[in-house]
């Protein structure tokens, strides 16, 4: 009987083939896209470790609650040799310093006289170490706009359309004003070597990015910054490690009392961040909740629409006198059969993919325009266990319940009815 | 029930409600058959044979009175137990839709005996002989799209006979084949009716089948009108 049933469902490609591709294809996708959300959302997370905070930020107590207001009055000092002890502790970790600041640009006319002034927010980081790793971290060969790196003295990069509103070329000078370490009014003369776009509004309308040697010499802060980031080595921010660092070094400082000892945030603790984990979380699950809720609907209906179109087949089989539960039962077990099938061939095609691309990754950036700051131009993948099952029981499931449910027309009706279908 | 006699009706009615109508398909049909009858419910379409069949197969339910089958009240009979007595007992043929496309003959004539758990050897054996009685052994590995309507419903007659069932029900069997085919199968149908003292019942509006029955009743309006010999031997 079950070699008899088996052969039906081989030759039958409307029974076999159909609702299996339906089944591979939805949960593919399922697993495939689930994998690419949490990719994406580990790009954001490596966006946000490159550009802003690390995998864990140093800075000092103080400077630490006031951060939003950039205070590098506050800013460390002894910064070669907490680097140097940073680096000896946790040598997992890249560790960087680096010097937000903010100030007023100030354009001269041909005479030196003012022509137009801008209020800027900046970022100072080593751009003239040769192998250094911020200009990778920063991704600034890529948002180039015009010009080139910085190589000399005094050149920095500026917003492209910054770089317009002041009517500023390539080797166009303009003068920062802004405060020192020590809180008296500093000027320096800069010239641009390149614009960028960040693809930030804000940072756009007002972002420079500086050598740290550079902002040094002109804000007193020889030997200081503003933070100091730890990146792991490998990019891959992991809580638990990041806490244990954070551990390691808090308890260096434990009951000692000053604001400009150093204090550690790892990049889960940073102001904000826990509510955008908390939106992304929330959204993964809504998009991948949406997206199974349309799979299992399609999956459904193909359920649905294989019996449907099989009532002549079930009418002469309870004429021949097969048992209505015997007729349901196998309906199941076929669409249990295919569930399984579909589910995971799906699952496997989809972690294949998912797994390329968390290993491989798919360079996009040749056809994509206007690369910014935060666009990754590699498509990447994550595969958690949850991969393993988020397509393939949905996928068993749909095709289960589609064919239960258009299997229970068979009990409601008069077996007399299911022929009546036909004849008409 | 005496002996010999395998069906028996009594006031039997049938009425399918239609919204706000209803449509009285058979109304107080009483009707007794013998063991080896090869009778016919002939009449116009819609004049209830087909819901006559279904309900003495116990595919449909009476809405009143009774019909006993073999010794069961099909009206009372559950899924299960209906289910059984069709396998066992009871061969149907229809119009069409009789054959399932995907297996071929073979499978076909095999699947009642797959149902009845007959062991591989003699289901082999049944299936084939059942093919002879039809002339068709030589068409055992073909599939229902590769036959004539006449090679398809003399197949379906293998179906319905090859378990040596004491009732078969054939639903106008012959309404969609030319003359020839038609003789034939009906030849068929009665040399196994005399060889295995099969009973047959028919329904038909075809003047070739009525030529053949031995006995012919006349339904009107889902009533008995007449119950007559027929010309057959
Ligand atoms: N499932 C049904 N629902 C409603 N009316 C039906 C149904 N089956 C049959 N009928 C009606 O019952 C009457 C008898 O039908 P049927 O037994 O098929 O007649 P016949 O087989 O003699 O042509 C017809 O009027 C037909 O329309
Ligand atoms: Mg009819």
């Amino acid at each position: 009987m079950i070699r008899f049933l088996l052969k039906g469902i081989l030759r039958d490609r409307g029974r076999s083939l159909f609702p299996l591709l339906v089944v591979t294809a939805g949960v593919f996708l399922t697993v495939a896209f689930y994998g690419y959300i949490l990719g994406m959302m580990n790009n954001m997370i490596r966006s946000n470790a490159n550009l802003r905070h690390g995998h864990v930020k140093v800075m000092t107590r103080a400077y630490a609650q006031d951060i939003a207001q950039v205070p590098n009055e506050l800013a460390l000092t002894g910064v070669a040799a907490l680097s140097d002890e940073l680096r000896t502790s946790y040598p997992d970790l890249d560790w960087v310093a680096r010097i937000p600041f903010g100030g007023l640009l100030d354009v001269p006319d041909d005479e030196g006289e003012t022509r137009i002034q801008a209020p800027v927010a900046g970022l100072a980081v080593d751009l003239r170490t040769s192998g250094g790793p911020e200009p990778g971290l920063l991704g600034l060969a890529k948002i180039l706009v015009r010009g080139r790196m910085p190589r000399v003295p005094g050149e920095l990069l500026m917003s492209d359309e910054l770089a317009r509103k002041l009517g500023l070329d390539i080797g166009g000078k303009a003068t920062l004003i802004t405060t020192t370490m020590a809180g008296s009014l500093a000027m320096a003369n800069f010239t641009v070597a390149g614009t960028i776009r960040f693809g930030i509004r804000a940072m756009d309308r007002t972002g420079l990015i500086a050598d740290l040697a550079d902002l040094r010499r002109a804000l007193d802060m020889d030997d200081a910054a503003g933070e100091v980031l730890g990146l792991f080595k490998d990019g891959i921010y992991r809580s638990d490690q990041a806490a244990a660092v954070l551990r390691s070094f808090e308890g260096r400082y434990a009951g000692r009392q000053g604001e400009f000892l150093p204090a550690m945030q790892t990049l889960a603790e940073q102001p904000g961040m826990d509510i955008i984990i908390g939106r992304m979380r929330y959204a993964t699950s809504a998009i991948v909740f949406i997206f199974l809720l349309a799979m299992s609907l399609v999956m459904w209906n193909a359920g649905l629409v294989g019996t449907l179109r099989r009532y002549g087949e079930f009418g002469l089989r309870l004429a021949i006198g097969e048992a209505k539960g015997h007729v349901y039962r196998t309906m199941l077990a076929e669409s249990l059969l295919i569930g399984v099938l579909g589910s995971t061939a799906g699952t496997v095609l989809g972690l294949s993919l998912s797994w390329y691309l968390q290993v491989h990754g798919i360079d996009v950036s040749s056809i994509m325009k206007n690369i910014t700051f935060l666009m990754d131009t590699v498509l990447h993948s994550k595969i958690t266990p949850l991969s393993f099952v988020i397509g393939f029981i949905p996928g068993l499931l749909a095709s289960l319940i589609g064919t239960a449910i258009a299997g229970r027309t068979i009990y409601k009706r008069q077996t007399a009815r299911l022929f009546k279908e036909l004849e008409s | 029930m005496e002996n010999g006699t395998i069906i028996r009706t009594t006031d039997l009615v049938k009425i399918y409600p239609m919204g706000e109508q209803s449509i009285t398909a058979l109304q107080d049909v009483n009707l007794t058959f013998g063991r080896g009858e090869f009778a016919g419910l002939v009449g116009p379409s819609g004049s209830g044979k087909t819901t006559l069949l279904n309900i003495l197969g116990s595919l449909d339910a009476p809405t009143r009175g009774s019909a006993e089958v073999l010794g069961l009240r099909v009206e009372a009979l559950p899924h299960k137990k209906a289910a059984e007595l069709r396998n066992r007992h009871i061969g149907f043929i229809f119009q069409t839709f009789n054959l399932l496309p995907v297996y071929t003959v073979f499978e076909n004539v095999e699947f009642p005996l797959l149902l009845l758990g007959m062991a591989t050897a003699a289901r082999r054996k049944a299936v084939m002989d059942a093919l002879e009685w039809v002339h068709l052994a030589d068409r055992a590995k073909s599939r229902p799209n590769q036959l004539s309507g006449g090679q398809s419903q003399r197949v379906a007659i293998a179906r319905a006979v090859v378990k040596k069932p004491e009732l078969v029900l054939a639903d106008e069997p012959t309404a969609n084949l030319d003359a020839e085919n038609s003789h034939h199968i009906l030849h068929t149908m009665e040399n196994i009716n005399r060889e295995l003292r099969t009973t047959f019942l028919f329904s038909t509006h075809d003047d070739k089948v009525i030529g053949h029955l031995r006995r012919k009743i006349t339904l009107v309006d889902g009533r008995v009108a007449k119950d007559e010999p027929g010309a057959g031997r």
